[in-house]
This record gives structure tokens, C-alpha cells and sequence, in this order.
């Protein structure tokens, strides 16, 4: 199977960084996989579950927000606010981020805004009924 | 001549101020392994970002439509010069270093007829910009308390910053801080980051049109902002790193120069109480022969 590179960063540190066979991302607008050859891209993420395969292995991190992009050469590079991978993950930290953000939703006003960092927060949600999902194995 | 007291007790005190500039080298010493390791793993998304960025304002279709931080004010009347420097001083010349790179880029913009104003992070830059420049400091911080630097006080300048910038207080901002070469190289570094520059790619590469998700205004509005608090970030890093550098080798020179004069001292010291000494025989002697 063809691979092509892929880079996994966040701010602190350089996660991943070799050729894969597969990524599955995902996006504000869903997820959606990225296989070799795929056309220049660029989307925002939502905070999930990023699976890499490599090698026929499945490899899943956790990413919280921030950036992907399929470069015209075929590269991607994922540029993500926080990411580490589902067995290292501070699920402590997360539980903050969540308690943060319903604090913030208490007192912002309706509109655009709010709307999104509601959708944030479900968002969240969702990535730690996940991880408490994995917990358990 | 000071008395033989006098200069033991001189020669005592070099010793504890070389005691102590020593445990200065070896705190800094241990310090500089973490921050040059955080400054490193931060190197790799800064990089990468200035890619994508690059790649994508390439690409971008309608340059005036572009947001502002991407395409400027069209202006060039009003400078922000964001200043990072060090908290702590007995790090040689790291903070002046810097300090005068970023006075002799206001003075050239203020010869050529702009307006220049100043944001300071980290007290001693403040200090030292305070003295000439104090009406044209908007604001300064200090990063005192801070154990260990997070993403989010970059975030947090960049987000002061860009307000600013959107009230139409300046139209350019440059960063000045000092980048980690190795323990004995800090260099001070200017790097312009509104609006925001990319290294220019050559007309051999064709700027590849993207697909975007969600719509490219949206990327280009959330990913400028981000763009800036990763390079304040890594600005911040590197400081970090080239502080301790530039602390532990200032303070190994210290350590060295108190061994020298501890010697100097002892010799001076010891040459004195010989005079003494040979000075009291001859008097006892020629007492002797008086007799």
C-alpha cells in the first residue's frame, strides 16, 4: 500500500513524524481519511480521535483542536493545540478544559459565539465519554 | 597599606562571592538542560506552521479580502516593537543585547519619520527601554511568577497584541528576542509578525489551490492568531534557553575571574606578611647590635 508522510505537532512537542498508510482526522465539517495522493487540503479540527495506520497498525491519538493540511506534495501535517496519544492522555486536563468552558458558557451572550463554544463543549463531551469508553479495556 | 586583617578579610569574601557565582553556573547549568530540550520540541510546530501558513497565503485567492493580519493596514505609519527580554539580570549581556538591537531599529524608524511604540515582556527590558522611552511604552509584563512557560501566556500576549492591532494602533509588529544558538551563542533576533512574512519559495514551486473546510476566511481567521502565539511561544522559549546560556557562561566567567583575584590577593597577602616579618627581624637585629 502506498504511504505518504505524516507530521503529528502540538506547541510543546513533535508527536509523530514518519510515512503512513492512512489517517483518519477529524474535521469541523466530519472526519474524513486521508490516503496517499489525496488533493490539497486544508480543515480546521474538532476536538476527537485521530486514528493513524501505519504498517497495517492502528494508532489512535487525542486531539484537541487546531489544523490539518495536505500539502500539493501529498504531505500532511497535523498542527494541533494539544494531542498525545490515547493511553498518555491527561484525562485530569480535560476535565478542566470542559469545566472551563461551561464556565465561559454561563456568562457569554447568545449568538455565533456562543453557539460554537457550546458545540465545543460537546465536543469535549464526546472525546472523554470516549477515552472513559477505552478506560475500561 | 591596608592591614594584614583588612586583606583577609577581602580575600574572604572573594571567596564566598565565588562560592556563590559558582552554584549560580550549576543552577543555570541544570536549568538550561529544560529549557533548551522545551525550546527544541517547540521548534518543530513553529516550523511546520510557517509551512502551512506559507503554502497557504500562497494560495490565497483574493489578496485585499485576505484577513488583516495576513495583508497588513496598507500602512506603514505606526510601529509596535514587542520587546522580550529576561526577568533577571547576571546573565551577561543577554538583556542588553537584545534591548539595543530593538533601540536601534526604533531609531531608524524614527529617523525616517514613524511613530514607534513599544510593548515590553519581562522586567529588565522594561527597565532598561524605560529610561528613553518612557512615553512611547504602551504596555509591559512580566513573566516573574511564571515556573514554567505555557502556550497559553503566549496566547495571551498574542491576544493583547491583536487587540490593539484591531483598534488601529500600529501597523506593523516586530518581535525581538534572542534565539538559542548554543550555550555560548545568543543572537538577537528581529522577526516581523504583522503582518505576517514567509520566506519566499521560489517561482518553481506552483501555488497548489486547496480545498478548504470550513470556508478559507474561517481557517485564516483562526489559524493567524494561532500563527502568532506559536511564534511569541517560541520566542519565549528561546529566550528561556538563551537566558540560562548566556547566565551559566557569564557566571563561569565570574567563577573564573574571583579565582584570579582570590590568587592575586593571597599573593599580595602573603608578600606583605613576609615584609612585616623581615622588617621586625632587622629591627630585632639591630637592636641586637645596638647593645
Amino acid at each position: 500500500m502506498a504511504t505518504f508522510p505524516f507530521d503529528l505537532v502540538s506547541p510543546e512537542k513533535l508527536l509523530f513524524s514518519g510515512e503512513v498508510d492512512q489517517v483518519d482526522v477529524p474535521g469541523t465539517e466530519g472526519d474524513f481519511g486521508v490516503l496517499a495522493g489525496h488533493a490539497p487540503t486544508v480543515s480546521a479540527l474538532r476536538p476527537g480521535i485521530m486514528t493513524v495506520f501505519v504498517n497495517g497498525n492502528a494508532q489512535r491519538m487525542v486531539v484537541l483542536g487546531g489544523f490539518a493540511e495536505v500539502s500539493a506534495g501529498g504531505k500532511l501535517t497535523v498542527l494541533a493545540d494539544l494531542a498525545d496519544s490515547v493511553e498518555d492522555f491527561d484525562r485530569a486536563a480535560l476535565a478542566d478544559r470542559i469545566t472551563a468552558q461551561q464556565e465561559k458558557i454561563k456568562e457569554m451572550d447568545a449568538g455565533n459565539a456562543l453557539d460554537k463554544a457550546i458545540e465545543q463543549l460537546d465536543h469535549f463531551k464526546q472525546v472523554d465519554n470516549h477515552l472513559q469508553g477505552t478506560g475500561m479495556h | 597599606m591596608a592591614s594584614l586583617k583588612d586583606m583577609r578579610v577581602r580575600i574572604a569574601s572573594t571567596k564566598a562571592t565565588q562560592k556563590i557565582t559558582k552554584a549560580m553556573q550549576m543552577v543555570a547549568a541544570s536549568k538550561l538542560r529544560r529549557a533548551q530540550a522545551a525550546a527544541e520540541a517547540a521548534r518543530p510546530y513553529a516550523e511546520r506552521m510557517d509551512t502551512v501558513l506559507g503554502n497557504i497565503a500562497s494560495s490565497v485567492t483574493d489578496v485585499a479580502a485576505a484577513p488583516k493580519l495576513l495583508a497588513g493596514t496598507g500602512e506603514d505609519k505606526v510601529h509596535l516593537l514587542l520587546v522580550c527580554t529576561g526577568e533577571r539580570g547576571l546573565s551577561g549581556a543577554f538583556n542588553s543585547a537584545i534591548v539595543r538591537l530593538a533601540r536601534e531599529h526604533a531609531n531608524r524608524l524614527m529617523g525616517e519619520g514613524k511613530q514607534v511604540k513599544f510593548f515590553c515582556v519581562g522586567r529588565k527590558g522594561y527597565e532598561q527601554l524605560r529610561r528613553q522611552y518612557e512615553r512611547q511604552i504602551v504596555d509591559h509584563l512580566e513573566l516573574r511568577g511564571v515556573r514554567q512557560l505555557q502556550f497559553s501566556h503566549a496566547r495571551d500576549i498574542a491576544g493583547k497584541i491583536i487587540a490593539r492591532y484591531e483598534a488601529g494602533e500600529f501597523d506593523v509588529c516586530t518581535l525581538f528576542f534572542s534565539r538559542f544558538r548554543s550555550v555560548i551563542a545568543q543572537i538577537p533576533t528581529a522577526q516581523q509578525i504583522i503582518p505576517a512574512v514567509f520566506p519566499e519559495k521560489g517561482a518553481a514551486a506552483p501555488a497548489a489551490s486547496y480545498e478548504y473546510e470550513p470556508e478559507e476566511a474561517d481557517i485564516l481567521t483562526e489559524l493567524l492568531p494561532q500563527n502568532l502565539s506559536v511564534q511569541i511561544f517560541r520566542a519565549l522559549l528561546e529566550n528561556n534557553a538563551s537566558f540560562y546560556g548566556a547566565q551559566m557562561s557569564a557566571m563561569d566567567n565570574a567563577t573564573r575571574n574571583a579565582g584570579e583575584m582570590i590568587r592575586k590577593q593571597t599573593l599580595t597577602y602573603n608578600r606583605t606578611r613576609q615584609a612585616m616579618i623581615t622588617k621586625e627581624l632587622i629591627e630585632i637585629i639591630s637592636g641586637a647590635e645596638a647593645l
